[in-house]
């Protein structure tokens, strides 16, 4: 595995004993239409710093909009959301909270990055609205590029880089301002099978020497096996949760893993929970 | 370099058909080919059915009127007054066209309420309008500018609308998780992503320009090359007509190339520079 030499192990600023995020009956109903309909139950979660979190659930479970929450990027319609110290959504908040928002960084399902900005540009783009000078920009893009094996890729359009590879570049731009907990919506969700898997492994290896936070999203079990501390298991309609699994397995895991009798139990059990709800 | 098991997926390679069928070296070639196949019909079409020079002067005849005609000065005038209106005229839609494609793009209500205003001054035939344009501004240039103002507006304003509203959710979505201000979200999201739209209504409302200046010109006033292209029919001189239409024509084409010029320049990163937009 590429070893990141350039990111330095951050200590997060995560208070210890703490918990990185707290979510206290935070629910949301959407507006239709057709009326009003019920995305999430008012659901409590509380996630450790360096903890590796995956939710895990059929489409409609109202996984993504729990993520999207987090990111401040919808209002939840009760219930208080808090980063680390920082309240983000008070009950009754109608916007995030700025300053707790700073600590989150986001990966979303596409990569979106700019076609018009080149790859380093990409990268550094959450450093130019903190105004860092140019200098230093480039100097923690090229350090970052080089932990997600794309050093030589600074200078090139995103159109010249693979779906894996501009994926790639979204994990670095949502790290690039060091935020303590990084929020990934399905962020492998569009790739093959096997740039997955190779995804995967690189996200355990960024996870283990960043120490971040990490909140994931799938509809995968067996990516949420393979990369989570906790498996949170999201039943739809209207989406609540339903369990709670611990994966104990030793870090690093190898893609191998998969063949561990154990860890087929784990998918057994999770996929039948997913099938009685669907 | 990155390490074998993280890059297995190399650069996407470049979609490249036959490379000769796509190099600019294949323009230089079948350009003046197909050219030459034009002129020989346009030949062979004036000999075999004995058109009279009156109705279609044979290609030498236009050539020989093309060079009389740029030897000498009343051509140079009237380049310069019709590209002074179609320059001035098109400045002037540029301005309000995007300006307003901008503000109707980002206010959807209020484009709701314009929008049949909008469209109608566009299903109103523009030509009608050239008689009210003379009585209001005369003969002489300012009547132009507008004409050729009005018809190069709506498509410059129509792509800037889609340019903002094609705006990826994706990347607004990114920018308020990143926190970036409202400034920040306009100079490195609306501005770039609707550029390649806006380029391209600059491109078309060039050419549209040209045209509402020259069909001003034929209808009223003497300066111009609408107006010279009417002096010669009135004199019979066909082959002079097709001479100040050719102009014209090359006018409009290097107004054309220079904006597209610009459009490669401004925006390399776009999938459509390196292939001129089909007018």
């Amino acid at each position: 595995m590429n070893h990141p030499a350039g990111v330095t192990p951050s200590p997060d600023p995560a208070p210890a004993g703490g918990a990185a995020i707290s979510i206290k009956g935070v629910g949301k109903e959407y507006t239709t239409d057709a009326g009003r309909v019920r995305a999430l139950l008012p659901t409590d979660l509380e996630i450790k710093p360096r903890e590796f979190v995956v939710l895990l659930g059929p489409s409609g479970c109202g996984k993504t909009t729990l993520l999207r929450m987090l990111g401040g990027l919808i209002t939840p319609t009760e219930g208080s959301i808090t980063i680390g110290d920082k309240t983000l959504f008070a009950e009754g908040d109608a916007n995030p909270s700025q300053e707790a928002l700073g600590s989150l960084g986001f990966v979303f399902q596409q990569a979106t990055l700019m076609p018009w900005r080149k790859i380093w540009k990409n990268i550094a783009l959450p450093l130019e609205v903190k105004r860092v000078k140019k200098k230093e920009r480039r100097e923690r893009a090229e350090a970052l590029a080089e932990s997600v094996g794309l050093s030589d890729f600074l200078e090139h359009y995103p159109r010249a880089l693979s779906g894996g590879m501009q994926q790639r570049v979204a994990i670095a731009r949502a790290l690039i301002h060091r935020p303590s907990i990084l929020l990934m919506d399905e962020p492998f969700g569009a790739l093959d099978a096997m740039t997955r898997d190779q995804m995967n492994a690189m996200l355990q290896q960024l996870w283990m020497d960043t120490g971040k936070t990490v909140v994931l999203v799938t509809h995968s079990i067996s990516e949420a096996v393979f990369l989570a501390d906790r498996v949170v298991l999201l039943s739809q309609r209207p989406g609540r949760i339903q369990d709670i699994v611990d994966i104990d397995f030793e870090r690093p895991r190898g893609l191998d893993i998969s063949k561990d009798p154990r860890f087929g139990q784990i998918v057994q059990r999770l996929r039948a929970q997913l099938g009685e709800v669907s | 370099m990155p390490s074998p098991d993280l890059a297995p997926e190399g650069p996407r390679p470049r979609v490249s058909r036959k490379k000769w069928a796509a190099s600019p070296v294949m323009l230089w070639i079948t350009t003046p080919l197909l050219l030459l196949v034009f002129l020989g019909i346009w030949k062979a079409y004036t000999l075999l059915f004995d058109v009279s020079s009156l109705m279609l002067p044979p290609p030498e005849q236009v050539g020989t009127a093309m060079i009389e005609l740029m030897q000498g000065t009343m051509i140079y005038d009237a380049i310069q007054v019709t590209l002074y209106e179609t320059l001035v005229g098109f400045a002037l839609a540029a301005a309000v066209g995007i300006g307003l494609g901008i503000v109707l793009g980002k206010a959807r209500n209020l484009e709701r309420v314009l929008s049949p205003f909008l469209v109608a001054t566009q299903v109103v035939p523009k030509v009608a309008i050239v008689p009210l344009f003379l009585l209001w501004f005369g003969f002489g240039t300012t009547s132009k500018i507008f004409m050729a103002a009005i018809i190069a507006f709506f498509v410059m304003m129509q792509n800037t609308i889609l340019g903002i509203r094609s705006i990826d959710p994706g990347h607004r979505d990114l920018m308020r998780v990143i926190q970036a201000p409202w400034w920040k979200r306009v100079i490195s999201l609306d501005i770039p992503s609707s550029l390649p739209y806006v380029l391209t209504g600059v491109e078309l409302g060039i050419v549209f320009a040209i045209t509402g200046a020259v069909v001003g010109e034929y209808l009223g006033g003497d300066e111009g090359l609408g107006a010279l292209a009417t002096t010669m029919l009135a004199s019979l001189r066909t082959d002079m007509l097709f001479a100040a239409v050719i102009v014209m024509t090359v006018l409009g084409f290097l107004l054309y190339a220079i904006t597209a010029a610009i459009r490669r320049f401004a925006i390399p990163w776009h999938e459509s520079s390196g292939r001129p937009t089909s007018l």
